[in-house]
């Protein structure tokens, strides 16, 4: 009986004698690890009963799912699934934390009810994602694993007006438009929703005060002054009588 | 190193990949664990100097530089409490999350040409959007403690974190800027040749962004005068008061595998990444093309100039804590907000006028200007040409 001698030099490297590790896609099993330990933890966010550890079971999975793009090669995809869906759950986690922090660890237990249209609305949208995903031909293809490595660059050009990796040719007409305009509109509205948020989270100065500070801000009336003043005489002579008995 | 193991030793593709994969992993871990020894026993030799003290001198020897390790027997010894009314997964889980976050980010870090533990191509962003994961250990294990003094720790370092990576991204982009990409390995090639090369002194506002920067990193590595999360003397040890033994050491790696990270970050963003300050290498002619012991000689260098800098930052970082007292965590959320973030757009914007105006510099003949050929430094491993970052295809915008 003959191995392959590529089989055979692992064999020899690792010491394991029955697992042909060459033979094995590394790429799937990655892949499957990833894939599996998202889908594991989004079933947890909806299982656990506990708002912050929700959070983290979210966390968990949209981690893995980061670890999917760049499992793919698609390292600034998977940059800004770290940055923006993970980084953006610290809010959520930081809401959790207040919400549950004084009476600690509370239990949201959801009802059998809610539990079943919960999962009969889940299954229904996933039997239609996935039979979306298979309709499409192109997709049931693996991808090359030899195409060139996809650069930030002409997503960056695309984004300024630039689509650099555009098709050139005949059948193509008029200039290769990028993406400027909705980039920009874009920016401006967050811009405006920051300057709004900004707004509503800076402290209020009133420029007429409330009944209640006009009312705080009056002197005292004589009577109390002067009570105020005979306690503090009274405390003061008690301690000097102490300090001299 | 994946292609040595597979030309000349004839493994297979796979495990040649896993074999790589694993020694970087653990060259990574043993910069942050060797590391955090040397940076603590450092911590308190430049703790006890600035207080007019000596530190310790008895372990293991004139300098007590054995202290660290006698810390680390002690912690491993200590028993490994949890509060009874702690949340056990999340209390467990904390320290590691950290730590995981401050590894993770190691993995895009160039320690010099070639030396790093995977090339991306969005290397920059990776970092900071993995650096920012690091709070989740933080806020995680100030709730789980089931504690007053952690619960406002995490609620502290959730303020300063929202405060802090607004400036801190803009900074890092003004780097990115100049050099045409967000590759850690293409920005420190770009500042390569005499110090007047780096990004810091490539223009005034580049200057300043630095300083900007600077101050947001220390802001992100919890250290003082921002270290409000854990503030001693307000919080007993704010997030990680009820964590003892291993559990605790891992969340103190973090921390200085973070002050690591980022000093490593400013060495390769703003001081010329491996490329020393007088290039001697290329003054001597070693070259790529001189010869294999000058090849890998120029890595050495280069390794040296680039842990050499860190290291210079952590000390800053160090003498920073033990001059400046703590902030109050309004008065870091004035910092970050109303000063770091203007001054860091401002500098943005006029470090890209800067670019368009006077792209040579002040004295074009002195600085090169733009990414010129780096004699030979971009030269890969057996003599395959590493394929220079493809310049903007601005020429070809139009037909």
């Amino acid at each position: 009986m003959t191995l392959p001698s590529s089989v055979v030099g692992d064999l020899g490297v690792l010491g394991v004698a029955f697992l042909p590790l060459a033979a094995i896609n590394w790429h799937s099993v990655m892949f499957l690890l990833f894939a599996a330990v998202a889908c594991l933890a989004a079933v947890a966010v909806v299982a656990a009963d506990n708002v912050v550890r929700m959070a983290l079971y979210l966390v968990v999975s949209l981690a893995a799912t980061a670890g999917l793009f760049f499992l793919a090669g698609a390292e600034f995809v998977g940059a800004m699934q770290l940055m923006i869906y993970v980084g953006g759950t610290l809010v959520l986690l930081v809401f959790g934390v207040m919400l549950t922090a004084q009476a600690p660890f509370v239990a949201i237990k959801s009802e059998g009810g809610d539990r079943v249209v919960a999962g009969i609305v889940g299954a229904a949208l996933l039997a239609a994602l996935v039979l979306a995903g298979l309709s499409v031909p192109a997709w049931r293809q693996p991808a090359s694993m030899h195409a060139p490595p996809p650069a930030a660059t002409p997503l960056g050009m695309a984004l300024v007006g630039v689509r650099v990796d555009a098709a050139e040719g005949p059948g193509v007409i008029g200039p290769r438009v990028g993406y400027l305009l909705p980039f920009e509109i874009v920016s401006v509205h967050l811009l405006v929703v920051l300057v709004g948020a900004a707004y509503l989270a800076r402290a209020k100065r009133r420029k007429v005060p409330r009944p209640i500070d006009q009312v705080a801000s009056v002197e005292p009336p004589a009577s109390v002054a002067a009570h105020a003043s005979i306690g503090r005489g009274e405390r003061a002579g008690s301690v000097l009588t102490g300090g001299s008995a | 190193m994946v292609e040595y193991l597979t030309h000349t030793l004839g493994l297979s593709g796979t495990l040649a990949w896993t074999i790589a994969a694993v020694v970087a992993a653990v060259l990574v871990l043993n910069v942050i664990a060797g590391g955090a020894l040397v940076f603590i026993w450092a911590e308190r030799k430049v703790a006890a100097r600035i207080q007019d003290r000596l530190g310790p001198t008895r372990t293991g020897g004139r300098f007590g530089w054995l202290q660290s390790l006698a810390d680390g027997i002690k912690l491993l010894a200590k028993e490994d409490l949890m509060p009874d009314g702690a949340d056990g997964l999340l209390f467990k889980i904390a320290p590691y999350v950290s730590f995981c976050a401050s590894f993770c980010a190691f993995i895009a870090l160039p320690f010099a040409f070639d030396v790093v533990g995977l090339r991306l191509n969005v290397a920059v962003f990776f970092v900071v959007a993995v650096l920012g994961l690091e709070v989740f250990g933080v806020i995680i294990a100030g709730y789980a403690s089931a504690s007053k003094w952690s619960l406002f720790g995490a609620m502290r370092e959730a303020a300063q974190v929202v405060s802090y990576e607004v400036p801190l991204g803009m900074c890092v982009v003004v780097p990115v800027m100049l050099a045409g990409s967000m590759d850690m390995v293409t920005i420190a090639e770009k500042q390569a040749g005499w110090f007047w090369n780096w990004y810091l002194f490539h223009d005034p506002f580049t200057f300043v962004v630095f300083w900007v920067y600077v101050t947001c990193a220390v802001a992100s590595v919890n250290r003082a005068p921002f270290d409000l999360a854990e503030a001693e003397s307000e919080l007993v040890a704010g997030f990680h008061t009820e964590y003892s033994g291993l559990r605790w050491s891992f969340f103190f790696m973090a921390e200085y595998g973070s002050m690591f990270l980022v000093s490593g970050m400013a060495a390769v963003l703003f001081l010329g990444g491996w490329n020393g300050p007088i290039p001697i290498a290329t003054l001597l002619g070693w070259s790529e093309g001189t010869g294999e012991s000058a090849h890998y000689l120029v890595r050495l260098v280069g390794l040296a100039n680039l842990i050499g800098k860190a290291t210079l930052g952590v000390l800053f970082m160090m003498w920073i804590r033990w001059t400046l007292p703590r902030l109050r965590i309004d008065q870091v959320m004035t910092t970050c907000l109303k000063y770091c973030t203007p001054i860091a757009a401002v500098m943005f914007a006029g470090a890209m006028l800067w670019q368009v105006l006077l792209p040579g510099g002040l004295m074009p003949g002195v600085g090169r200007p733009g990414g010129e050929v780096r004699e030979g430094w971009l030269e890969g491993p057996g003599g395959r040409a590493v394929q220079a970052p493809a310049p903007p295809a601005v020429a070809e915008i139009r037909p």
